[in-house]
């Protein structure tokens, strides 16, 4: 199975994977081979908690609300992008802390976050 | 590794711009076809002295074949490299190693887009990988704003800062008679202006406009017994860190810094020795990472730098002197149009046209903030 089609798997069962390089670094998105190494990877499954690095509230004509877009450090070091539900522009703030869950509503399964306490 | 260049070896001997702004009725190819036959032409040459292409256009992947079919050239080498914005950048440095190998004798780096007057919409096949794509950024400006609002958050850039870009490359343009958008522009006006993807408004946009430029490079010795002033290469760097803004170790630090730092040492010129800088402003907040990285101010300075008025005409370092991105032209890809504007500048024919523009830089962002492409040009002096 490609590393891929592996990562999709796991999400569809709602489990978020990451890679570990030898250097102990964590990789994201899934690959063949260690970046810049080109050495091997192993699976490990993320707690899923993070902290938001960065994020753009995107308007839309009304009466459309805004949505956003934010991207996400995951505690084990990788980062990725994805978005946190039940916020809003007031309360959306970089440094929040988040957990990751899985949304299965739409036509594949989807990485969300949503706030957490520290 | 320390790289090996030749420095002021091969030169800019013709350029052209053509057809900036509106230019309804023409394809994307006859008016970079145009810009070519301006070019050679401004080089006192032919299209029979050509003998290598580089081009980068927005809506044909095989540019480089459909282009020499339409100008009946049969290039010896034809370079289609798709970096974005910074691609130009990247011909020159592979068309000045080319000349100086004697593997080529005269090089055509040629783009143009009528993006505005076909439609007003970015011309570009290129869009979200499939890990971003499902959260819907606005390809490529939430790229920058995700920058933008992490260089806010860690160093106190302000959308006043930003603003000033925007307000200093209009400050040029409105004495650019080849600049588009020359209206008058207001701090009021930009702090008011739409949010498209928070901090960026469409102030702090480039322009959507049609244009086209070209360069014709050919070793110095010739160059110099050519029709115009001669524009020496003197370095050219390339740096890729990234795609994805999301793979960025940092978002607030670009491969600008690996390119700049590469391209001065070859020049043999630190930030200082420039006189002017032409950077790629697809947003506001370009200008003040690449001014950060490119070493002309601080990391995390760079706002309150362009809100000295630094950039701005009359300040110590003239930024964008046509207009930029931001108020000249942006055909979709700016590049180019920053090197012509640089190498105009030291033939001293621009239309902001400095004084002792012996040194200048041309800076050059592809995708989002993912790719970066210095060049360094000089004048004779620096031979």
């Amino acid at each position: 199975m490609s590393p891929e089609t592996h990562w999709r798997t796991a999400l569809a069962e709602g489990r978020l994977l990451l890679q570990r390089a030898e250097d102990g670094s964590a990789v994201f998105p899934p690959r063949l081979a260690a970046p810049g190494s080109g050495g091997p990877l192993e699976w490990f499954e993320a707690s899923g908690r993070g902290r938001v690095y960065t994020l753009s509230w995107i308007n839309r004509k009304p009466p459309a609300e805004p949505y956003h877009v934010a991207l996400i450090d995951l505690d084990e070091g990788a980062r990725l992008m994805s978005r946190v539900e039940g916020v809003t522009p007031e309360t959306l703030a970089i440094g929040m802390r988040v957990e990751a869950f899985v949304d299965h509503d739409g036509d594949a399964p989807l990485l969300l976050f949503r706030p957490v306490e520290d | 590794m320390t790289d090996t260049f030749p420095r002021a070896r091969t030169a800019i001997a013709g350029l052209a711009t053509f057809g900036i702004g509106e230019t309804p009725g023409y394809s994307s190819m006859e008016l970079t076809a145009q810009a070519a036959l301006l070019a050679v032409a401004d080089a006192g040459l032919t299209l029979a002295d050509v003998d290598a292409l580089f081009i980068c256009q927005p809506d044909d992947f095989f540019a480089g074949l459909s282009f020499a079919e339409y100008l009946g050239l049969q290039p010896r080498y034809t370079d289609n490299n798709r970096t974005g914005g910074s691609a130009f950048m990247s011909h020159m440095a592979v068309a000045a190693m080319m000349l100086e190998a004697g593997y080529i004798d005269c090089a055509l780096i040629a783009y143009g887009s009528n993006q505005r007057s076909n439609g007003g919409k970015l011309a570009t096949k290129i869009t979200n990988n499939q890990w971003d794509a499902p959260y819907a950024p606005i390809f490529p400006l939430t790229g920058y704003a995700l920058a933008a609002a992490r260089h806010m958050h860690e160093y106190g850039t302000t959308r006043e800062d930003l603003a000033a870009v925007a307000l200093a490359a209009r400050a040029w343009a409105q004495t650019n008679p080849e600049a588009f958008a020359k209206g008058p522009l207001s701090l009021e006006e930009c702090l008011a202006a739409r949010m498209i993807s928070t901090p960026i408004s469409v102030r702090d946009c480039c322009l959507v406009t049609d244009g086209a430029a070209a360069i014709v490079m050919t070793r110095t010795p010739r160059a110099r017994d050519l029709a115009k002033p001669a524009v020496p290469l003197l370095g050219a760097a390339a740096a890729t860190w990234w795609n994805s803004i999301a793979q960025a170790k940092d978002v607030t630090v670009t491969a600008a810094r690996e390119s700049g730092a590469r391209a001065m040492a070859m020049a043999g010129v630190s930030p200082s020795d420039i006189r002017t800088a032409q950077l790629y402003d697809a947003f506001t907040i370009n200008t003040i990472l690449f001014l950060e990285d490119l070493g002309f101010c601080a990391k995390g300075e760079g706002g309150r730098f362009v809100s000295s008025g630094a950039i701005a005409p009359g300040g110590s370092l003239p930024v964008n002197t046509n207009g930029g991105g931001l108020s000249c032209c942006h055909p979709g890809m700016y590049g180019l149009f920053a090197v012509i504007e640089a190498a105009r500048q030291i033939r001293g024919e621009a239309a902001n046209q400095l004084s002792g523009v012996d040194v200048a830089l041309a800076h050059g962002n592809g995708g989002t903030l993912s790719s970066q492409a210095t060049v360094v040009l000089g004048s004779v002096a620096t031979l």
